[in-house]
């Protein structure tokens, strides 16, 4: 048996890398990715804590969560294509004219 | 009949109200004439019946009280309890002022009906004058201060209205914004003698009033100082020094009005005023003294003024200021009946005068200068007979009205305790000027030769709207003298229960010598006939005279004829350092530099802190998440540590 400190701190470990990816990183398509990593920690906690409490309504969030998410891929992944198109670049520093 | 007294009033309210929401479509002249001097008709017979039926009555039960409505009722059962109600107080003395107003105000209106023929703002000019004697009959009938308070503005509002009623000419408007912040500063005193009034006797009520004025002794300081204030009220109002500057010049307004509000009415406010309040004055000997004294310079120094002016009605202007300096003097000297006398006959020969002038001028079109008249005796007769009339009563000839009033002034200022020799002194010079600068004006005016183009201007007798009431008034200037005849006066002895608490204050049995009043009767008589004789040398006989005495005393003259520069010395002490301080204080500091300062430095402040602000907003999306992350850790600190 596992304990839930292990899930704990893998799920920490997966945030916490999502978010220096997210802060980090330059490419659009990899700060996609680390965000989608930081919500499969998320998922992967809220499992941990539903098996550890025996209640069934933390695994069902996480079907819900990641169907969206799905969804959500298709979007974010759209939306940087139309980017890519139009600027030419997926370099967050590069898309910088909403400012001021 | 006393319940009718509200009619009075009435009547001319009604016709300012229906002249004033209807008078601008009604395109016939005679409508409105009749219209609007007729509810001053009205007011007049009203005032006439209720006359008539005073003089019915024993003297004590003349005098009454008419509550029309309560108008400030503040109830509280204390001390600070403040009610005013808008009633009027019928007296012998208001009545006599109710009838003055009515009945020359009457005759004016129709008088105005030929004077403003043609005038495209006719209906407007009597919606004014309807609203004036509104208010002239609620300053003479009120029983409390305040409701006399509200008439005096209100002929304030109305001279200021008139004066500048041809409002096209720049002149005028400056003429008419100078008669209204001139009696702004008299007002003041009066609003502040009127608090005085309130926080020492409890009641603005007339009769609460000098009831309890009546216990306090002679001498009292409260009292000195409200008489003071409420006399700086009447200085304003009544064109006394140092407040007649406005006078001459609100002869810019059409001349029915000079006759009306400028001569016969309004200026004699501060007048009844006074009088009304003699028992006031009566335990102020100090206040008395100085209205004396006032009254005797504005007497002399507005006549010395009038000698020389060349404009008719300026004349005439000066010549008002000088007879109202006499009835002030009268009422210094606790002559209260002979000032109100005085006033009287003056309504009436001098609303003669300046109507006279009203059809010189209009026989001139327009023209006021009397060095371009001349020879108008055989184009105006009834308007040079007339005219002569009035210029007799005001020098003091007998048997006319203006000699008995005079007289009994002058004789008052000699004899009675508060007066000396040397204010009838004064009083007779005046009288020596008024004679000479009434009959310099009638011969430059209507005898000797023609000096106006006479190419192009043909003078003619005026309408019969206007002659009417000259001759009317002129018969009034003539017989107006008989009530008040020199010891069998009738005047005196009916407005004697009025004036019977004041005269209880001041002890003053004066023991008056028979011969002697006889001979300064005969007296001022002569100095009036050398006054007229010499203007007549100068003016008819000697045409070359003037202009001698002119280049001999140029200095004198020059000082006459700039009013001894009185208009630039307030200019210089009193309207440019209030400018000065207005611009550079008040403008230039307090406006712009505080009050714009705090708005605009409010507004760049704003924006100084969110130009530094706005620097966070980098438009790097990961500088965003970096924010984000930042404030969830805090957060999260926040948690730990608390």
């Amino acid at each position: 048996m596992v304990s839930l400190e292990s899930y704990l701190i893998v799920s920490a470990v997966m945030f916490i890398t999502g978010v220096v990816g997210v802060i980090t990183c330059r490419n659009a398509i990899i700060v996609f990715m680390s965000i989608e990593l930081m919500l499969n920690s998320v998922n992967l906690s809220l499992i941990a804590f539903s098996a550890f409490l025996g209640d069934a309504t933390g695994q069902v969030f996480v079907f819900f969560i990641m169907t969206v998410a799905a969804a959500e891929a298709a979007v974010g992944l759209a939306i940087i294509i139309a980017l890519y198109r139009r600027k030419q670049t997926v370099h967050l520093d590069e898309i910088n004219i909403l400012k001021w | 009949m006393i319940e009718y007294v509200p009619f009075i009033v009435a009547f001319p309210l009604a016709g300012f109200i229906f002249l004033g929401l209807f008078g601008a479509r009604i395109k016939n002249e005679k409508v409105i004439g009749v219209i609007g001097s007729g509810v001053v008709g009205l007011s007049f017979i009203f005032a006439s019946i209720i006359f008539f039926n005073m003089l019915g009555l024993p003297a004590e039960e003349r005098k009454s009280v008419v509550c029309f409505f309560p108008w400030i009722s503040t109830y509280t059962g204390t001390s600070g309890s403040f009610n005013v109600n808008v009633s009027y107080l019928v007296d012998q003395l208001s009545i006599l002022m109710t009838l003055v107003v009515t009945g020359v105000g009457f005759i004016i209106h129709v008088y105005s009906i030929g004077y403003m023929h043609g005038d495209k703002g006719f209906w407007r000019f009597f919606c004014y004058m309807n609203l004036f004697i509104f208010a002239m009959l609620n300053l003479v009938l009120a029983d409390n201060f305040l409701l006399m308070f509200f008439g005096w503005e209100g002929v304030g509002l109305c001279s200021y209205l008139l004066i500048g009623f041809w409002y096209e000419k720049k002149f005028t408007g400056d003429a008419a914004k100078k008669a209204f912040i001139v009696n702004r500063i008299g007002d003041f005193g009066f609003i502040l003698g009127m608090l005085l009034i309130f926080s020492t006797f409890k009641s603005l009520n007339f009769n609460t009033v000098f009831g309890l004025s009546y216990l306090m002794p002679v001498g009292n300081n409260t009292i000195f100082w409200i008489t003071l204030l409420l006399f700086i009220g009447a200085t304003g109002k009544s064109a006394q020094i140092p407040l007649y500057v406005w006078l001459p010049d609100a002869m810019a307004g059409p001349t029915p009005v000079s006759a009306l509000i400028h001569a016969a009415t309004m200026v004699t406010a501060g007048v009844y005023m006074v009088a009304r309040c003699s028992v006031l004055y009566a335990l102020a000997p100090v206040t008395l003294s100085i209205v004396a004294i006032i009254g005797a310079l504005t007497a002399i120094f507005a006549a010395s003024i009038g000698l020389v002016q060349n404009d008719i009605k300026k004349v005439l202007a000066y010549s008002t200021i000088s007879q109202l300096g006499y009835m002030f003097m009268a009422m210094g000297v606790t002559a209260f009946s002979a000032g109100i006398f005085h006033l009287m006959t003056h309504a009436f020969f001098k609303a003669l005068l300046f109507l006279g002038s009203g059809a010189v001028i209009h026989a001139m079109h327009e023209e006021q200068d009397i060095q371009k008249m001349g020879g108008l005796k055989k184009y105006l007769p009834a308007t040079y007979w007339t005219f002569l009339i009035g210029a007799l009563a005001i020098s003091g000839i007998p048997p006319l009205s203006g000699f008995f009033s005079k007289d009994e002034i002058l004789w008052s200022a000699f004899s009675k305790e508060q007066g000396s020799w040397f204010l009838w002194l004064v009083g007779v010079l005046g009288a020596l000027m008024t004679a000479f600068y009434m009959f310099r004006l009638v011969n430059l005016t209507f005898e000797g030769k023609e000096r106006f183009d006479s190419e192009h201007v043909h003078p003619h007798e005026a309408p019969k709207t206007m002659t009417i009431p000259l001759v009317v008034l002129a018969v009034l200037s003539v017989v107006g003298g008989v009530v008040g005849i020199p010891h069998v006066s009738v005047i005196e002895a009916w407005l004697d229960p009025v004036f019977e608490p004041a005269k209880y204050k001041l002890y003053s049995g004066y023991q008056s010598e028979d011969y002697l009043e006889y001979i300064m009767m005969l007296v001022s008589v002569g100095v009036a006939i050398s006054g007229i004789y010499i203007a007549r040398w100068m003016y008819v006989k000697n045409t070359e005279m003037p202009e001698k005495l002119k280049s001999r005393f140029s200095r004198a003259y020059k000082l006459l004829l700039n009013k001894y520069y009185v208009d630039e010395a307030y200019e210089a002490v009193v309207v440019k350092p209030v400018m000065k301080v207005s611009e550079g204080i008040l403008w230039k500091g307090v406006d712009v530099a505080i009050i714009d300062g705090i708005v605009n430095g409010s507004g760049k402040l704003v924006s100084l802190l969110a130009g530094a602000f706005r620097k966070i907003q980098t438009g790097v999306a990961q500088f965003y998440a970096v924010m984000f992350m930042g404030g969830v850790l805090l957060i999260i600190l926040w948690f730990l540590l608390s």
